[in-house]
């Protein structure tokens, strides 16, 4: 905490000035002639552009259809994360041999960059849906198995050495002590994982896929189509920041439900 | 003593592997050479892209060009995005119009810059650092923000009362305090430049490893995509490695604090 905090007025003020200021340099470049016009629309082209894509097609399908196709793939590749990574995870955190033989695999793997993964991808699953679901896989999986272990590992020992004097097996052990009690840790991971999902599949939309935001806004490239270019942009990052929103209240509504605060 | 048994465990857990990759593609045969390449396979392509070299070049000339452009372009990112970050922490003023834009601006994933900076600049250098700029700035800035918020308020207060120079309460207040939050926020500056990069040559370059990488996909070579895939990986870690080293030197005294961040 350092200046004082500004009123309300003062903040919407400056955030309007701010913005005033980006927007107004940008169209200035623009109708000033400094840049050409092929090179950097206008904010109103791009939104007219953007309003255009919804119904007129672009590279085989409108913007609302490409859109639908990366969803799909996108939801495909965190749900196949989610469910190998939590409950890899969680079994890491019980079984101390499987944590120390998989540990040095996934420490080294660690390095690679999801994108890395493209052209394997391709040539073992195909640029349709399976090579970009792959590459969402490998940028979504780490945080589900990392959380999920983290959580496993951190469960108050007491409940376990209570489960263990009732006699109780691994696997409720795994399903009615780990699991409850890491909850909140594995939300984060999915969080977190979600947000790197959304990033991969920008990636290998832009390389190894026939449709898709991703795909269009090559394609825009390919065309010296500058507005399409920044309308898929435009496209992409709402929808990123929709999931980050629905995501985030999903996390809320949980920690409210087990009594922890937000 | 645990320590040891991991070494050992881990050693175990790597031969095995080496094993495995023997038995399913040299032995066997179970996985094609077309899916995955044989350790023959990997061998003989690292031969002959470090002797006559592969997609215009040899390994060496690859590495070293990729690895520039990611310490030109993070250099360039966090010389910028530090004191942006630094000073909007301070100031609520700054804050208040910059941020409006920032938000505007952060939702795009950096690898989505990917082909509006190929559109501008080419499939040279330029679009290159154009587009690990975007991706190293913004982590850079936010984390810089936060380790400013996060200072103890009496430190800023007996400052303000003994009276210390604007400049001094920078370099030797604000700065270090901030310290631990602004490596972090190196840290994920470095791994988003290396990411991107990689993707950005993936998609169209003239020299680089993501082009190796490329080439070795189209002309369907595993071998390669192996050796490409090895180099990108243990590329990053050094890079990751070497900031760490810099990091420990820089905040021996606050390793404590620093890593429980």
């Amino acid at each position: 905490m350092t200046d004082r905090p500004l009123s309300l007025r003062e903040t919407m003020a400056s955030g309007l000035a701010g913005l005033g200021c980006f927007l107004g340099i940008w169209t200035l470049l623009t109708v000033s002639g400094l840049v050409p016009r092929q090179f950097l629309p206008t904010p109103l082209d791009v939104t007219s552009r953007f309003i255009q894509l919804l119904t007129t097609p672009f590279a085989g399908a409108t913007l609302p259809q490409h859109l639908a196709s990366s969803f799909k793939r996108y939801i495909v590749g965190v749900c196949l994360a989610a469910s190998v990574g939590v409950p890899l995870g969680l079994m890491m955190g019980w079984f101390r041999w499987l944590d120390d033989i998989m540990a040095p695999i996934f420490e080294g793997l660690r390095f690679i960059a999801p994108i890395a993964w493209v052209p394997f991808a391709a040539l073992w699953f195909g640029t349709g849906i399976g090579g970009p679901v792959m590459i969402i896989f490998a940028g979504a999986f780490p945080p589900c198995l990392i959380n999920a272990y983290r959580g496993a590992r951190f469960v108050d020992p007491r409940l376990i050495e209570a489960a263990q004097m009732l006699g109780t097996g691994h696997l409720r052990t795994i399903l009615e002590i780990l699991l409850p009690a890491s909850i909140p840790s594995i939300v984060v991971g999915l969080r977190v994982s979600a947000g790197l999902g959304w990033q991969s599949l920008v990636g290998a939309e832009l390389i190894v896929a026939a449709s898709g935001v991703g795909f269009m806004m090559v394609q825009a490239q390919a065309n010296v189509s500058t507005p399409t270019v920044m309308a898929g942009m435009i496209a992409i990052g709402l929808a990123g920041m929709l999931i980050d929103v629905l995501l985030r209240q999903g996390e809320a509504s949980i920690r409210r439900r087990r009594g922890l605060s937000a | 003593m645990t320590r040891r048994r991991q070494t050992w465990v881990g050693l175990a857990t790597l031969a095995m592997l080496v094993g495995l990759w023997f038995g399913l593609t040299t032995w066997s045969g179970a996985v094609s050479s077309g899916r995955f390449p044989s350790p023959a396979d990997f061998w003989s392509a690292l031969v002959q892209i470090l002797t006559r070299g592969y997609a215009g070049g040899e390994l060496f000339t690859h590495a070293t060009h990729s690895v520039i452009l990611v310490v030109v372009g993070f250099f360039v990112a966090t010389a910028t995005g530090v004191p942006l970050g630094l000073w909007m922490g301070w100031s609520r003023r700054a804050e208040a119009i910059i941020n409006p834009v920032f938000l505007l601006i952060r939702p795009i994933p950096p690898l989505a810059w990917i082909p509006l900076a190929i559109l501008w600049l080419g499939l040279g250098d330029a679009a290159k650092i154009m587009v690990i700029w975007f991706a190293a700035f913004v982590p850079s800035v936010i984390n810089s923000f936060a380790g400013v918020r996060t200072i103890d308020r009496p430190l800023i207060e007996a400052a303000r009362m003994l009276g210390t120079p604007r400049w001094r309460f920078v370099t030797e207040i604000l700065a270090p305090a901030a310290a631990p939050m602004i490596f972090t926020g190196l840290r994920l500056s470095l791994q988003a430049a290396w990411t991107t990069l990689v993707a950005a040559e993936l998609v169209g370059a003239l020299v680089g490893l993501g082009l190796v990488l490329n080439m070795a996909q189209q002309d369907i070579y595993p071998g390669m995509i192996l050796v490409g895939m090895l180099s990108v990986g243990i590329l990053g870690f050094a890079m990751t490695w070497l900031l760490a080293a810099a990091e420990h030197r820089a905040l021996g005294w606050n390793m404590a604090a620093g890593s429980s961040r």
